[in-house]
């Protein structure tokens, strides 16, 4: 094993093999970040639909969950980034006013996103399944509106309860964005092909990505136990009284 | 759109069948390995040889936190220079990314399946195996005989649901250019140009079989429950 590799500069970029790592990086936390905004925020929707009394939005929301589950990730790539566009008009006028890079990442985030956002949807439906029924009717009982009582009184808990399977969701997208690959998307995994396949130095930037990736795992993880340990209600699961 | 072809699909469905039985193939060998690769890394784990505990806590942790792509590259292109050291060879053997994906597969599962198992053989109560000791049965006796069945029979429901997840994950092997499912429909749609209609078609058949398994393993859960 030789490090000089990655001092080594790319034969036609600019910049040297380890600044191509680093930059493929950027890409996967950019990438993970937004498709983690989106979803945990469509996920919650979609988790807290399935747990109202409305048989409709509970059966909607199944269809969504087991619709995103049952596809295979890089399948559901191809669809957002051939199928859709090439099913709806308006989407792939708008697709050529963008560059090749925004389209890729507009599409990892967009896959990312939705395939997440079912998993987090079941998360926060049995988080809030979790919760004794007293609680709900509770809030009733005082006077709260169905929107109020989840906002006030089941999602604090509910989210409290699901952080130890919402922290291993966080780490299966860090990990996931690697399929963006197959689109063209230049993130770590990419970057970490390209330079084994220029410099046929293929131990040296698998064992420097492996590295990255536990590294980021490793982060996301002590991040999220922090954040546990500081929402923590005392008298809790996870609380010290 | 009125110019999709759904016709490309019936013309090169022998095509996408043999990848589809590769798929299943791959599943299926996958899982049994993993599964039984897995017990064993379970077992270590919870050994009470420390470094030996260790190593398989480290071994799955490891495979646990790197994306499943990165993993069956490692393999494929290490695993010819890996040969070629344990057997002494002049050159690497050329194994093929259809063949070193068994291995790949087997051996990433293997992590997953014990972290499931280990799951399994912490829930049965640790009065029966002190039971089998005082019997006068061995480690391996109380294993096969008393903790292991019914570890894997409380966690068959769990191991199944991983075995689907297996079988989506399997399409990853499309990007060393295996002819697996949609490695068949890649193929297919660059081919013919008729991208939409292959990878419709092939995003309906998964939905297909993944729900219909997901659903069987749901009414085998219940059952299971009822005789608990």
């Amino acid at each position: 094993m030789n490090l000089d590799i990655f001092l080594q500069q790319v034969p036609d970029g600019d910049g040297a093999w380890w600044q191509m790592l680093a930059s493929g990086l950027q890409w996967t936390l950019l990438v993970a970040l937004l498709a983690w905004i989106m979803a945990f925020t469509l996920g919650s929707l979609i988790g807290v639909a399935r747990t109202t009394e409305h048989r409709w939005l509970v059966r909607a929301g199944d269809a969504y969950v087991e619709l995103f589950r049952n596809i295979p990730l890089i399948v559901q790539f191809f669809l957002w980034y051939f199928v859709v566009p090439g099913l709806v008009p308006a989407v792939k006028v708008w697709v050529t006013t963008l560059d090749p890079t925004e389209h890729q990442l507009f599409t990892a985030v967009v896959c990312l996103g939705f395939f997440t956002s079912a998993r987090i949807a079941e998360q926060v439906r049995s988080g809030i399944q979790s919760l004794a029924r007293g609680q709900r009717n509770a809030a009733y009982a005082i006077g709260l509106t169905p929107s109020q009582a989840y906002r006030y009184v089941l999602l604090p808990m509910a989210y409290r309860i699901i952080i130890p399977p919402l922290t291993s969701e966080l780490m299966n997208l860090i990990k996931n964005t690697a399929v963006a690959y197959s689109i063209g998307l230049t993130e770590l995994f990419f970057r970490t092909r390209e330079m084994g396949e220029m410099t046929f130095r293929y131990f040296e930037a698998f064992a420097a990505a492996t590295l990255i990736y536990v590294v980021i795992a490793l982060a996301a993880n002590r991040a999220m136990a922090l954040i546990e340990r500081r929402l923590a209600v005392p008298g809790f699961i996870a609380g010290k009284s | 759109m009125s110019d999709l072809d759904f016709e490309i699909v019936g013309r090169s469905l022998p095509y996408l069948m043999r990848g589809l039985q590769y798929t299943v193939q791959l599943t299926l060998v996958a899982a049994c390995g993993g599964v039984i690769f897995g017990t064993l890394l379970a077992l270590a784990r919870l050994s009470t040889i420390k470094p030996l505990a260790l190593a398989a806590a480290g071994y799955v942790n490891l495979m646990r936190s790197i994306p499943l792509l990165l993993v069956i590259f490692w393999f494929y292109f290490m695993m010819p220079v890996l040969l070629q050291t344990l057997t002494g060879a002049e050159r690497p053997p050329q194994i093929g990314a259809e063949r070193s994906a068994y291995i790949t597969f087997i051996l990433f599962e293997a992590a997953y399946f014990c972290e499931i198992m280990r799951a399994g053989i912490q829930s049965i109560a640790k009065g029966q195996a002190a039971a089998g000791y005082a019997l006068g049965l061995e480690y391996r006796q109380v294993m096969t005989l008393i903790v292991l069945p019914q570890a894997f029979r409380n966690m068959l429901p769990i191991l199944l649901t991983q075995s689907i997840i297996l079988f989506q994950d399997v399409s990853l092997v499309s990007l060393l250019n295996v002819t697996d499912f949609v490695g068949a429909s890649v193929k297919v749609a660059q081919r013919d140009s008729r991208v939409i209609e292959m990878y419709l078609f092939v995003a309906v058949v998964y939905f297909v079989l993944c729900f219909a398994l997901s659903a069987a393993v749901k009414q085998l859960q219940q059952r299971i429950a009822i005789v608990r």
